[in-house]
């Protein structure tokens, strides 16, 4: 029992890191570990910076494979992109993941959808905090979808071999301002109808089958309950359905058109 | 061992047996070589120039040796018959070796990139900078939502509108419009027109230059464009008041809300 002995006559501090090695070392020679975590992964025994792991990051990770293995130097400087499809993506994740939460508590009903949100605000743990987030990540979205939209004309980045994927982020703009919209209803407050109601009016004018447009919108010759639950589908289920379709082919075409473009 | 296409195997075959034959017929009367080759030459399907070419090289050679010049060639019947003939490696069919197939340009078949181009590992350059994105607009989003509450008016009523009604500030834009045109112009015509022909951008501009020194026209127009809307949006948020009437904010207070 000698190393026993060494051991205890070794500071505390130098004991826990020990063990706590130890365990580290034997939950990552563990099958199960191992099964986890592919090759290259960073939480595997023995990561080392080599090039080889550096591909295997993003090869073998179902999240990060949306990136090509190496991209082009300038492609990395946030000056060129500002981040800002990116930020418009991530801000949809920000989005879903909040606006799951508030599905919890929400009825579209003309009848209850105010007061749930009421008392979800008052009632509810972090409540009102995750519909601020969902309120203002929204509003940001419009903003950052917008701007992403004005970075890549300026870039001419819609030039050849790129046109179709300007035209797919040109839908991607308008699926953003009707989430946007649609939502803008759900609160059931003065603020929502009235907002809501100017801008059906304006659909009421399109030409030919103006008040057929307004109708479907509406389930009806006026904004109400039926209105409500239509637009609740249409807000949490179609489009970002469709959303995610298209996100998806703009985001495949990025790399099939030789990744972002530039330098300028 | 590469495949050989079937016209050229078919080819080869034929040549073959010709230098077969021009053998068979050389061999007694060495004299009469000068015309077999002649004839052979006629009923293969090499130009006359090339021809030529080969015959004066073959002539500062001094016949006899004068093979292996050429770059993209292929040895003229493969050498077997010759080989099996024991005869000297000059001689076939034609009385020339080689024969000139095809020029393949470089780039036809290859990709050759001229420019390798600087690249960089996604990981970590490219994952670090959008995970810092990420974390950050995520912090602003969380700390602004902890100041900044949303809005949640009294319960909608239709029997009392608001004074101004505004729709979102996205389609203030369109709302301001609506106060100089008619509504079909403001709210149809005029964002329809502006959504197809931004989406018909691509195929409009056919400058294929992206430097903004050579598309002037293009930035300028699509800054005008963006400006003008701009300024709808920021007129209609906050220079419109009760009736949607023309106010300054500092004057009349704020008829907005996000």
């Amino acid at each position: 029992m000698a190393t026993t002995d060494e051991e205890v006559k070794k500071p505390l501090p130098q004991r826990m890191q020990d063990q706590v090695s130890q365990i580290t070392e034997s939950v990552q020679s563990s099958q199960a570990w191992n099964s986890i975590f592919r090759p290259g992964s960073i939480f595997r025994k023995g990561y080392t910076d080599s090039p080889r792991n550096r591909s295997y990051v993003i090869m073998n990770s179902v999240l990060y494979h949306l990136h090509p293995v190496k991209v082009k130097r300038h492609a990395v400087k946030v000056s060129y992109t500002l981040c800002l499809g990116g930020l418009s993506f991530f801000l949809f994740i920000l989005l879903t993941v909040t606006g799951i939460f508030l599905m919890f508590f929400y009825r579209p009903t003309a009848a209850a959808a105010w007061n749930d949100i009421y008392t979800l605000q008052n009632s509810v743990t972090f409540g009102l905090l995750v519909r601020n987030m969902h309120r203002w990540a929204a509003h940001l979205m419009v903003l950052s979808v917008f701007l992403h939209m004005a970075r890549v004309f300026y870039h001419g980045a819609y030039k050849p071999p790129r046109e179709f994927n300007w035209v797919i982020g040109v839908n991607l703009l308008q699926f953003t301002l009707l989430l946007s919209f649609t939502g803008y209803l759900l609160p059931w407050d003065q603020l929502a109808l009235w907002a809501v109601t100017v801008g059906t009016n304006m659909m009421g004018y399109t030409p030919v089958f103006g008040e057929q447009v307004r109708f479907v919108l509406l389930g009806g010759v006026e904004i109400g309950t039926d209105t409500l639950l239509r637009w609740y589908v249409l807000h949490v289920l179609l489009l970002p359905f469709v959303l995610v379709i298209f996100m998806a082919i703009h985001f495949w075409r990025v790399r099939k058109d030789g990744g972002i473009s530039g330098p300028l | 061992m590469t495949e050989v296409p079937e016209h050229l195997r078919k080819r080869a075959e034929e040549a073959r047996a010709k230098a077969a034959a021009a053998k068979g017929a050389d061999a007694p009367a060495p004299e009469a070589a000068e015309q077999t080759p002649e004839q052979a030459e006629a009923a293969s399907k090499i130009p006359a120039h090339l021809l030529e070419r080969s015959r004066a090289a073959k002539a500062a050679a001094g016949g006899g040796e004068g093979g292996g010049t050429a770059t993209a060639v292929a040895t003229e019947a493969s050498a077997a018959p010759v080989a099996a003939a024991g005869g000297p490696v000059a001689t076939g069919p034609g009385g020339h070796t080689q024969r000139l197939l095809t020029v393949v340009k470089s780039g036809s078949i290859q990709d050759v990139k001229a420019v390798p181009q600087d690249k960089v590992h996604t990981w970590p350059h490219l994952l670090v900078v959008e995970f810092a994105a990420a974390l950050f607009i995520t912090a602003f989003t969380l700390i602004f939502s902890i100041f900044v509450n949303a809005p949640l008016l009294e319960l909608a009523n239709f029997n009392q509108t608001p004074n101004p009604s505004k729709a979102p500030w996205y389609f203030l834009g369109l709302q301001e419009l609506l106060t100089m045109f008619h509504p079909m112009v403001a709210g149809v015509t005029i964002p329809g027109i502006g959504l197809f022909v931004l989406i018909l951008a691509p195929y409009i501009d056919r400058n294929p230059s992206p430097k903004p020194e050579d598309r002037k026209f293009a930035v300028s127009l699509m800054t005008v464009h963006l400006m003008f809307w701009a300024t709808l949006v920021l007129i209609g948020s906050f220079f419109r008041g009760p009736g949607f009437n023309f106010v300054f904010p500092w004057e009349a207070g704020l008829f907005f809300e996000l």
